[in-house]
């Protein structure tokens, strides 16, 4: 037989690894046909909200919810006296803890969860709401980390025992009632001997922040209990249905096999839907209590003030070298602000996540980092923000200490990273702090990044420009932002990688048709990355179908197999894995079928793109579209019909993607704006299996990442009062803010991988936040800036420049 | 929010009329009012839409004066007002804001934030309402505060066409509305410097530099002074401090600008 088209062709029909496929899901997304939680209307729906806490900490003497009762259209009122006997007044958290679903007898952060009023609309739970009368006590509010740890007010009394002694937590010993962990890695003595005796050691101070992941959609769900056969159905904004099926399964009693979840459409996560929010238990229990749906949806207010903050960590770091630069020990100690419940959203053995890859992308010999958890009177969360676990934090602090370092030896900046990079010849590479990092060439990527921007003549006019503005020729300020990092994501190996027991692995389902199209299903869900769209990719090249012929399915879990869901970069890393090998399982089977139909051994026939062709004979061949039908309809001895497989994949590490970021801006002294003329962002995420995904994504990483840098907060008052509860004070940029992005790349495959892909969606989170706040320090380095924290907003850059003696 | 009759009135006389009803509030744009509705933070048993009233409508310029229909959008303002206001008007938050916002609803409404303050009292602005006319100098009495009574409503606003003048807005990165604002307009007869966002008492404008720049309107005048930081507004997006020195490099650029 002979083609019509060249082997050219046949890859291009594919639309396989590689290629820039439009992606799938924005035809509905684009003309409004998404269907998201809030767009689940069933029949005689009830909806569900909140009375929440104004104050920040107290005690709660008398809930009477008598008179929300009589308010028209208001079915029932849950208290946490309501929930007690099923066993629900609190449920466990992510991280060990255990948070309260509804206020047991005190309130521990404003917007906190007080009773859940159930109405026919949201109308009326809206009045039943403002009908609940709640007594509060006003008790001490504690806002600081660092107070609350001398202080005598007990944030958690349910974790005090009687005698006044302190149990231990989930991880370990607890220093103070307000003390939730000590977290250790690496070797404190050597390293603390290694500093206090090196040639130069450089300290800084730095918080990261409080800030919100904040998605477009809010999180919500519809739960529905069919009390006549007994299923539960449970739609929700869940970023891991599967855990969702069993966490409800494990504090509901309800059989696994009787919970049906489903994650519909996602208007961004961001790690935002990581967790277990009050009101999905809140309207399961509605929903059996009434025998009828019970919809929640939080409001803009509520997802900002209640749901999953990020970072609010307090860093201090030191970091030794030699002379002449060369690292030799780290140190990084971190008080980490948990909020009232520690519902951080890590791996099991993680509480401060992979924070212990602190010593970034260098070769430091010695290094040990110290972690403690604290309670204070703010909203829980704690989850990963556009990166894997806390890894945003061990980023943003290395590629600080980096600078503080070159400032402290009177070297370039750049130059103090390349000699101390791990070399490409180092790698599989053994860090202090215990990550195996996979693989790597950091040289080859900075050179190309500095190259590229003109590096030198970038400090040539920078130096320039500072005697302009000494001459008082300029206002204006050039920074030039540096950073260099590697992730650590893919989480990840069940050996030491699960969430509330459940191991990290992930799965894909692949069935083939019989006119050779395909349906696979994932234990992932998308929230905008382009599953649907880039998985089929990854099959289309294993198994020879088109991409355009294959359906990806997520998110529900009656049909798809079991995973742990989608954030910190572990869908391509983990379920991309097991979509390639699931698909080779399919190639092994159609190997043999065409052997069976062109009548020769298995071993004499071999893959080519979208066939089995005869070695040394590729005009013999079966199509795979010919061996799919084959499949079902031809009775071939010793072959079960049909064409299946399916994969459960258990990584064997994590993946490290790498990057080399550069940001020039120009500052103006005189009102704090900082204008961002240019930024270069290299990234290497190995095998790249879409370019335009890619750089869609990058594109929406550094946006989040000018945001948290530039100005996106969460702050607090004294009295725990959340001051950025609206987008009118939270900061969301939008393509009005964003500046021109350039993209570029290199490959380095992960060894282990079975594409070789390592993950993209965070790596320009985690590089940006201390590429853009670095190009502001060093806008005033010359004037003797050594640190200040982020967010740089205008104003806090004026204030630099003004504490500086910038402002005559 | 909560349940509320609706009118819509097609004159001025009869929306006055449905205004005089206890707890009836009237309805521009509703770029403000109705975020305020759906958080409960307003009560009002009736709604009087001013949106349907024709004589409210439009902006006009004749014999040196700019007259601007209290019901006009900002997008109308930004559309056909003179330069210095209309550019103004195109800044006022987004392309749906200033399709449905009016002039008549900002002022009324009196954020210390907005915009339009700032060039009411640069602008030698009359408020002109259903039963009186208010100077603008007379108008603005604090956050949130103006001359208006109970149930009047703002039917149109005249000003005086300057020589030259600039607005300078300095946005706050989160709302857009302005951290500071400086509106310069220069007269025959003298300038006139209005300033909004910036100070504890509202919109005001700022004597010394209006001094200064009379004897000579050029940026070097404003050299050296320095607004008092005390009485200035404080929140995260900036101190007293800051909000000060940006009325005073604000006010450079300005001048600088007309
Ligand atoms: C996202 C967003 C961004 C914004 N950004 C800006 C910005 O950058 N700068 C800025 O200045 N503003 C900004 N605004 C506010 C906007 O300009 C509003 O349109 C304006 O403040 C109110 O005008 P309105 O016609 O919408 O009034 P409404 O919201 O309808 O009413 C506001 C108040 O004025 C009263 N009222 C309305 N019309 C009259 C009248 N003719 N006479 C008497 N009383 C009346 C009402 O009873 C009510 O008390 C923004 C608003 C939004 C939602």
């Amino acid at each position: 037989m002979k083609d019509d088209i060249t082997r050219d062709e046949r890859v291009e029909n594919l639309k396989g690894m590689g290629c820039s496929r439009k992606r799938v899901e924005d035809a509905r997304f684009t003309q409004g046909k998404g269907n998201y939680v809030d767009d689940i209307k069933l029949d005689g729906m009830l909806f569900g909200d909140f009375v929440r806490s104004p104050y920040a900490h107290a005690r709660i003497t008398n809930i009477d919810a008598a008179a929300a009762l009589e308010v028209p259209g208001v079915i029932a009122v849950l208290t946490a006296a309501d929930l007690e006997p099923l066993g629900l007044h609190w449920m466990p958290t992510l991280a060990g803890d255990k948070q309260m679903v509804l206020a047991d007898g005190k309130v521990l952060f404003q917007g906190q969860e007080v009773a859940f009023v159930v109405a026919e609309d949201r109308y009326a739970a809206a009045d039943g709401i403002e009908a609940v009368e709640v007594e509060y006590e006003e008790l001490p509010v504690v806002v600081d980390p660092f107070a609350a740890l001398q202080s005598d007010v007990v944030l958690r009394e349910d974790l005090v025992a009687e005698d006044g002694s302190l149990p231990d937590g989930a991880h370990g010993p607890r220093k103070h009632h307000n003390h939730i962990f000590t977290w250790e890695a690496g070797d404190k003595e050597p390293t603390e001997q290694v500093i206090d005796t090196a040639e130069v050691v450089a300290e800084e101070t730095m918080y990261y922040h409080r800030t919100h992941p904040c998605p477009l959609e809010t999180c919500g769900s519809v739960a529905s209990m069919d009390k006549v056969n007994g299923k539960l159905t449970l739609w929700g904004t869940f970023q891991a249905p599967h855990a969702i099926r069993t966490i409800v399964s494990l504090i509901s009693g309800i059989e696994e096999h009787n919970i049906r979840v489903i994650s519909p459409d996602i208007g961004g996560g961001f790690g935002n839907k990581v967790g277990a929010y009050p009101g999905y238990v809140c309207s399961v229990v509605a929903s059996i209590v009434t025998g009828k749906p019970v919809k929640w949806i939080e409001d803009r207010m509520d997802n900002l003030m209640t749901t999953a903050f990020a970072r609010d960590y307090h860093m201090t770091g030191k970091i030794s070298a030699t002379r002449d630069g060369k690292i030799t020990g780290l140190h990084c100690h971190v008080t980490a602000d948990h909020g009232g419940f520690d519902a951080c959203a890590d791996p099991t053995k993680f509480p401060a996540g992979f924070m212990n890859i602190c010593t970034g992308s260098y070769d430091i010999p010695t290094a040990y980092l110290a972690v403690d958890g604290v309670y204070t009177n703010k909203a829980p969360g704690g989850v990963s923000y556009r990166c894997s676990f806390r890894v945003t934090e061990a980023v943003y602090f290395i590629e600080r200490m980096i600078e503080v370092l070159a400032i402290k030896l009177n070297m370039d900046a750049a130059e103090l990273r390349r000699i101390n990079f791990i070399k490409k010849e180092q790698f599989p590479y053994t860090a202090a702090l215990g990550w195996e990092y996979d693989s790597g060439d950091y040289h080859t990527a900075w050179d190309k990044a500095l190259d590229t921007v003109d590096y030198k003549g970038l400090r040539a006019e920078q130096a320039q420009r500072v005697e302009d503005f000494k001459a008082g020729k300029t206002r204006k300020l050039m920074g030039i932002g540096l950073s260099f990092f590697t992730e650590i994501v893919g989480a990840g190996p069940v050996k030491n990688c699960d969430i509330l027991g459940l191991g990290m692995f992930d799965s894909c389902e692949i069935r083939i048709h019989p006119t050779g199209s395909a349906i696979a299903r994932l234990g992932t869900i998308s929230q905008g990355q382009g599953h649907a769209t880039t998985f089929a990719q990854i099959l289309a090249s294993e198994i020879g179908l088109p991409a355009d012929s294959i359906t990806i399915e997520e998110g529900d879990t009656d049909t798809a197999p079991y995973g742990l869901g989608t954030y910190g970069s572990r869908s391509t890393p983990v379920a991309g894995a097991a979509t390639a090998m699931a698909g080779r399982k399919i190639r092994a089977k159609a190997q043999m079928i065409a052997a069976y139909l062109l009548e020769v051994h298995d071993n004499d026939v071999e893959f080519d793109v979208d066939r089995f062709v005869v070695k040394g004979a590729p005009e013999r061949f079966k199509t795979m579209k010919e061996i799919a039908f084959a499949s079902y309809n031809q009775a071939i001895p010793g072959v079960e019909p049909g064409l299946e497989a399916v994969s459960y994949y258990d990584p064997p590490n994590m993946t490290y993607p790498f990057g080399a970021y550069i940001c020039v801006m120009d500052i103006d002294v005189d009102t704090g704006v900082p204008e961002i003329r240019r930024f270069y962002a290299l990234d290497d995420c190995g095998t790249r299996i879409n370019p335009m995904i890619i750089e869609g994504q990058v594109h929406g990483g550094l946006t989040e990442a000018l945001a948290v840098a530039l100005g996106q907060e969460i702050a607090y008052d004294d009295m725990g009062n959340c001051k950025t509860g609206t987008l009118m004070d939270f900061f969301l940029p939008t393509a009005w803010e964003v500046p021109n992005y350039e993209t570029d790349y290199t490959v380095t495959p992960s060894p282990h991988h079975p594409i070789g892909a390592k993950g993209v969606g965070e790596s320009p989170h985690v590089g940006g936040v201390p590429c853009f706040s670095n190009a502001v320090q060093d806008a005033f380095r010359a004037f003797g800036n050594t640190h200040t924290n982020m967010p740089h907003d205008h104003w806090r850059i004026w204030k630099t420049a003004s504490d500086l003696g910038l402002h005559g | 929010m909560y349940n509320f009759e609706f009118e819509n009135p097609s004159s001025i006389a009869e929306a006055v009329a449905a205004l005089a009803e206890e707890e009836a509030q009237a309805l521009g744009g509703g770029q403000t009012l109705i975020p305020t509705l759906k958080q409960r933070l307003a009560m009002p048993s009736k709604l009087v839409s001013l949106a349907g009233i024709a004589e409210m409508k439009g902006v006009s310029i004749a014999d040196g004066m700019l007259t601007i229909g209290g019901g006009a959008t900002h997008a109308e303002v930004a559309a056909e007002a003179c330069p210095p206001l209309a550019a103004l008007a195109g800044q006022i938050g987004d392309p749906a804001v200033r399709n449905r916002g009016t002039i008549g609803g900002s002022l009324a409404n009196n954020d210390p934030a907005a915009d339009y303050p700032a060039a009411m009292l640069a602008l030698k602005s009359t408020i002109v309402t259903n039963n009186r006319e208010i100077a603008g100098d007379d108008y603005f009495q604090g956050l949130f505060e103006t001359a208006l009574e109970e149930g009047e409503i703002i039917t149109s606003v005249r000003c005086e066409i300057p020589e030259g003048a600039n607005y300078q807005k300095f946005v706050q990165p989160a709302s857009r509305f302005a951290l500071v604002g400086v509106f310069v307009a220069k007269y025959a007869d003298g300038v006139r410097v209005g300033v909004t966002g910036a100070s504890e008492e509202g919109a005001f404008r700022w004597d010394e530099a209006e001094v200064a720049l009379n004897s000579n309107f050029s940026a070097a005048a404003l050299e050296g002074l320095a607004l008092d930081a005390e009485g200035m507004m404080a929140d995260i997006h900036g101190s007293k401090a800051y909000r000060a020195h940006l009325v005073g490099v604000l006010t450079k650029r300005a001048v600088s600008a007309v």
